[in-house]
């Protein structure tokens, strides 16, 4: 860490913007719908695919009902923010780019302990699994490493890295904080808990008590039955806005309470058949225009 | 004579794939440089490499290798295969014995260019369990990115490349530099020999010795705590692991904040070795200390005080997440979890949770029972039943699956259950495995047979069994946890009996198979032991016996009889008598029915009839007795009498009656044996 004052939390995403900024990423902006991680949007899961180059970077709000605390875990929440790249193919310094964005963020590699420790990544619902670490720093997971070799049960002809930040970790540690409400937001005063707090507490009751199962049950078999029909359509975003809708819809039923262990699996095939049409529409799609 | 090294240095690779990797390279050259006489062979592992060294001879001498063809009447067709496979002509081939041989002369080959032949091939198809592309184009895999090959004889560079049809194996060649560790020395130097390597990955801060690591990290530790007289919770699992996670290990102690102290020291310690692969400390009473222990990767210029604060906190995050689990999980009673059961699937067919809860309660009540237990112990059984699965819905254990059981049993003292069954709560799921102990608290060990029965006669009632490797529901452990909690505490029970009541109204499926897969499982375990597995067999030939503790006393017995000499020859005398009795029998059928005492022609028949008689009388009354030992005693006593018979008497009398008498009391000398065992599954 810089002897400096530490990074706000809006300062941390900009030294990132910059930095794989000048990597030749392009900077993109969060995806418009809710997802459950950074991977899920389309420009990661859907670029990941086919043999184009692809470098991006973009900060996406990542929702997880089931994580919901009412604002009373210091750690953990049901809304929080990613820091994603995505890099195709990968860098032979892939490593050696985290370690040099770690600098930028006022960690210093040399005077802290980082380790690279075995994380096999796999994401059943989007049939998607890749190797590669979690990034420790002094024993605190600060990023998801992957190499990516299948997106949508479909194999990566031309893999990409990826790196995942969780972003309120990093800033907490970077700025010493226990608790992610006492987050320096901006550097003049206003803090994470500001913003989120009320929006923590009001979600987490949603989430596990008042959203309506019966609604969402049908809004998770209309976007299914949409999504089918848009990748027999061959328009592969539309359809996959709707796979990712059913897998939100899936995740809040999850945190009802409603879905049984056996249900589970069952529903998250269904969002895996919707995953893969959707990244065979896209590879179709890519072929033809190629 | 030359010194080889090859070092394959790469990108992070997992911990417990290192050493397996270390061993299949080094076997892999092995039997790739047969004809070199590998020897004197050295593997080194660790978080970023895996390498070898042998020393080798200089070439492979030149020589002479023959291969037969096909016969000289075989069709054109195979000749022209044969001849096509080698990339020689008719001309080339000689006639030996009526087949077509091809004698080739091999020039000498030198060790440099077998060596660059096979390790490419080696390279590619080497065996990972997981392995990953990368880049853009090439099909070559690793564990992960391969970044160098450092291979040399003697000092010089082997040059090869990994290249091949097309494919630029992401322009991988073979080099004589080597990297150090990656903060402290980063970029490459020149190898020379093995030594020297080591020496010099040492002066960069990477120890490539694992067992040097290993000690590094042990007496660190040790150390440290020693200073803060405390001391370390043995964990060789850990140490293994830390130890392909560091390329130089400094250990390091920091301290737990008071405010988590009042934690589990099974949670604390939980939480710090699957999340951060951090040592548990004990003070001299053995409780939890207010420290941790940790291994990092560098040593630091300020000793470690940076990082020892980072993984301070990183600790205090771990336990206030545990804490919030510990403080929610507390407000509502185990009892009060027990109806949410009914809503968490165990299996499909076998139903919720809660039924297996109400079925292990009952169980419990029933093996507490048949071990003689007092009706307030069968009531604490019954309630441990109940109670056993619950915390399954907690937080806890939801973050932490390998702390049920053990949080059970903490809530349950918690919510003023009493102290058996509480504890029973604890212990129901142990032995956890095969180092674990077994229970002993009467209460605990009726509701870990409940458990282990439930499960057993579940599955088995579905044919839900285990085949080969296969084992999903842990059904073995199951079955050895059943073995060993009766064994360890000498219980007398029927299992029989208890595998109908755990059965209850399920009938069918592969639930007749039970008691032998037991009787499998128990084989197996007395193997594991060192013990004589024929022995067993010989005395589980009539079916297993329900009664554990009374079939190992028998076959104990047994096992020791046959050891005496008088045991031997009885045994040998068994296997003469059941040889005849086979090839006789084959003949005219088997020959039973009480022999006749007006057809013995001779003093010994009578002797041998006598002595049975006696025999038998004595063996059964001993053996309703328990008293295995004088049971096999009766048994090697016929030996004199045996020898006598079988010494002066022709069984096949040319006399039909006499001859099938005779046979006849043999059969009844097998009949006699098979009271304790049957003789033909001992071996030897």
């Amino acid at each position: 860490m810089s002897a400096n004052r530490p990074l706000c939390f809006q300062d941390l995403i900009l030294r990132l913007h910059q930095f794989w900024s000048e990597k030749g990423c392009a900077i993109l902006q969060p995806y418009d719908t809710e997802l459950g991680a950074g991977t899920l949007s389309p420009h990661t899961t859907l670029r990941a695919l086919g043999n184009k180059p692809w470098a991006a970077a973009y900060v996406q709000p990542c929702r997880r009902p089931s994580d919901g605390r009412y604002g009373e875990n210091p750690n953990r929440l049901q809304h929080y923010y990613q820091y994603q790249v995505l890099l195709k193919p990968t860098p032979a310094d892939s490593q050696q780019l985290l370690l040099d964005s770690y600098r930028a963020i006022g960690i210093d590699p040399e005077k802290h302990d980082i380790r690279f420790v075995e994380d096999d990544w796999e994401n059943p619902t989007i049939g998607a699994w890749g190797l590669g670490w979690e990034v420790w720093c002094d024993g605190m997971e600060v990023s998801q490493f992957t190499y990516f070799q299948q997106v949508g049960g479909i194999p990566t002809v031309m893999p990409s890295t990826e790196l995942t930040y969780g972003l309120e970790r990093l800033a907490m540690y970077v700025q010493g904080v226990e608790n992610v409400y006492d987050l320096d937001f901006n550097g003049k005063g206003l803090k994470y808990g500001d913003i989120f707090l009320r929006a923590e507490r009001d979600y987490s009751r949603h989430n596990f008590e008042l959203a309506d199962t019966g609604m969402l049950l049908t809004h998770f078999n209309d976007a299914e039955r949409e999504s089918i029909r848009l990748a027999e359509a061959g328009i592969a975003q539309p359809a996959y806005d709707q796979c990712l809708k059913a897998s939100h819809l899936f995740n809040l039923l999850d945190a009802r309470g409603v879905i049984s262990v056996s249900e589970r699996a069952s529903y998250i095939g269904r969002v895996r058949t919707l995953a893969k049409a959707s990244c065979e529409a896209w590879l179709a799609g890519e072929e033809e225009n190629s | 004579m030359a010194e080889m090294l090859l070092e394959l240095f790469s990108e992070e690779i997992p911990a417990g794939m290192q050493s397996r990797a270390a061993e299949d390279l080094a076997s892999a050259l092995t039997k790739a440089f047969d004809g070199l006489a590998p020897r004197d062979i050295q593997t080194f592992f660790g978080a970023r490499r895996i390498a070898a060294s042998i020393t080798l001879d200089h070439e492979i001498p030149a020589r002479t290798v023959s291969e037969r063809g096909p016969r000289e009447s075989a069709p054109e067709k195979a000749l022209a295969g044969f001849t096509r496979k080698h990339g020689v002509t008719p001309a080339d081939l000689t006639l030996e014995d009526g087949f077509w041989v091809l004698n080739q002369n091999l020039d000498p080959v030198s060790a440099e260019t077998r060596i660059a032949d096979v390790v490419p091939e080696i390279l590619w198809k080497f065996p990972w369990p997981k392995s990953m592309r990368w880049g853009a184009g090439s099909n070559f895999t690793w564990v992960r990115p391969l970044r160098r090959i450092t291979c040399i004889l003697d000092g010089r560079v082997v040059p090869f490349s990994l290249a091949r049809d097309g494919d630029d194996a992401h322009g991988l060649r073979s080099s004589n530099l080597s990297e150090g560790h990656r903060f402290v020395a980063p970029g490459a130097f020149e190898v020379t020999s093995t030594s020297q390597w080591k020496d010099e990955l040492e002066t960069r801060s990477v120890i490539v010795d694992v067992d040097t690591r290993r000690d590094m990290i042990r007496t660190g530790i040790a150390r440290l705590a020693a200073q803060q007289n405390i001391s370390v919770v043995e964990d060789a699992g850990l140490v293994d692991e830390v130890a392909g996670l560091v390329e130089y290990p400094v250990p390091l102690l920091g301290h737990i904040g008071a405010a988590f102290m009042d934690l589990p020291a099974e949670v604390m310690q939980v939480s710090m070795r699957i999340n951060q692969r951090y040592f548990a400390l004990r003070t001299p009473e053995g409780k939890a200390a207010p420290f941790f222990a940790f291994v990092a990767n560098l040593p630091f210029k300020d000793g470690g005080a940076l990082t020892t604060a980072g993984n301070e906190r990183v600790l205090s995050a771990r336990f206030a997440d545990a804490r919030h689990f510990w403080d929610l999980d507390r407000k509502t009673p185990l009892a009060d979890r027990v109806p949410a059961l009914d809503a968490v699937t165990f299996h499909a067919k076998l139903g919720t949770q809660g039924a297996r809860a109400q079925r292990i309660s009952t169980l419990a009540r029933h093996v507490a029972e048949a071990m003689g237990l007092t009706s307030q112990q069968a009531d604490q059984a019954y309630r441990a039943g109940l109670l056993a699965k619950a915390d399954l819905t907690t937080g806890m254990v939801g973050e932490f699956p390998e702390l049920q059981g053990v949080m059970g049993g903490y809530y349950a003292a918690h919510d003023g259950e009493d102290s058996a069954t509480a504890q029973a709560v604890a212990e129901h799921y142990m032995p956890r495995g095969l180092g674990d102990d077994t229970a002993t608290a009467p209460v605990s060990v009726a509701v870990a047979l409940a458990d282990r029965l439930d499960l057993l006669a579940g599955f088995f009632a579905i044919s839900e069994t285990p085949t080969g490797s296969g084992d999903p529901y842990g059904l073995r452990r199951a079955a050895l946890g059943v073995i060993r909690s009766i064994r360890d505490n000498a219980l007398r029970l029927n299992l029989t009996d208890l595998f109908s009541k755990a059965a209850g109204e399920r009938t069918g499926g592969e639930l007749p198979r039970l008691p032998d897969f037991i009787a499998e499982r128990l084989r197996v375990q007395l193997r594991s032991e060192g013990k004589r597995h024929d022995v067993l067999a010989a005395t589980l030939a009539g079916g297993l016996d329900g009664d554990l503790v009374r079939l190992l006393a028998r076959t104990d017995a047994l096992s020791d009889m046959i050891q005496t000499e008088n045991g031997r020859n009885l045994l040998a005398a068994a296997k003469r008598a059941a040889n005849i009795l086979r090839i006789e029998d084959k003949k005219d059928g088997p020959h039973t029915g009480q022999p006749d005492s007006t057809l013995y022609a001779q003093d010994e028949e009578r002797a041998l009839a006598k002595a049975l008689d006696e025999a038998i009388v004595q063996t059964q009354q001993t053996l309703k007795e328990e008293r295995f030992t004088d049971a096999m005693q009766a048994m090697a006593a016929l030996r004199p009498v045996l020898d006598q018979f079988f010494e002066a008497v022709i069984v096949n009398a040319p006399e039909p009656e006499i001859r099938a008498n005779r046979l006849r009391l043999l059969t009844k000398f097998r009949q006699t044996t098979a009271l304790i065992a049957d003789f033909g599954q001992i071996e030897g």
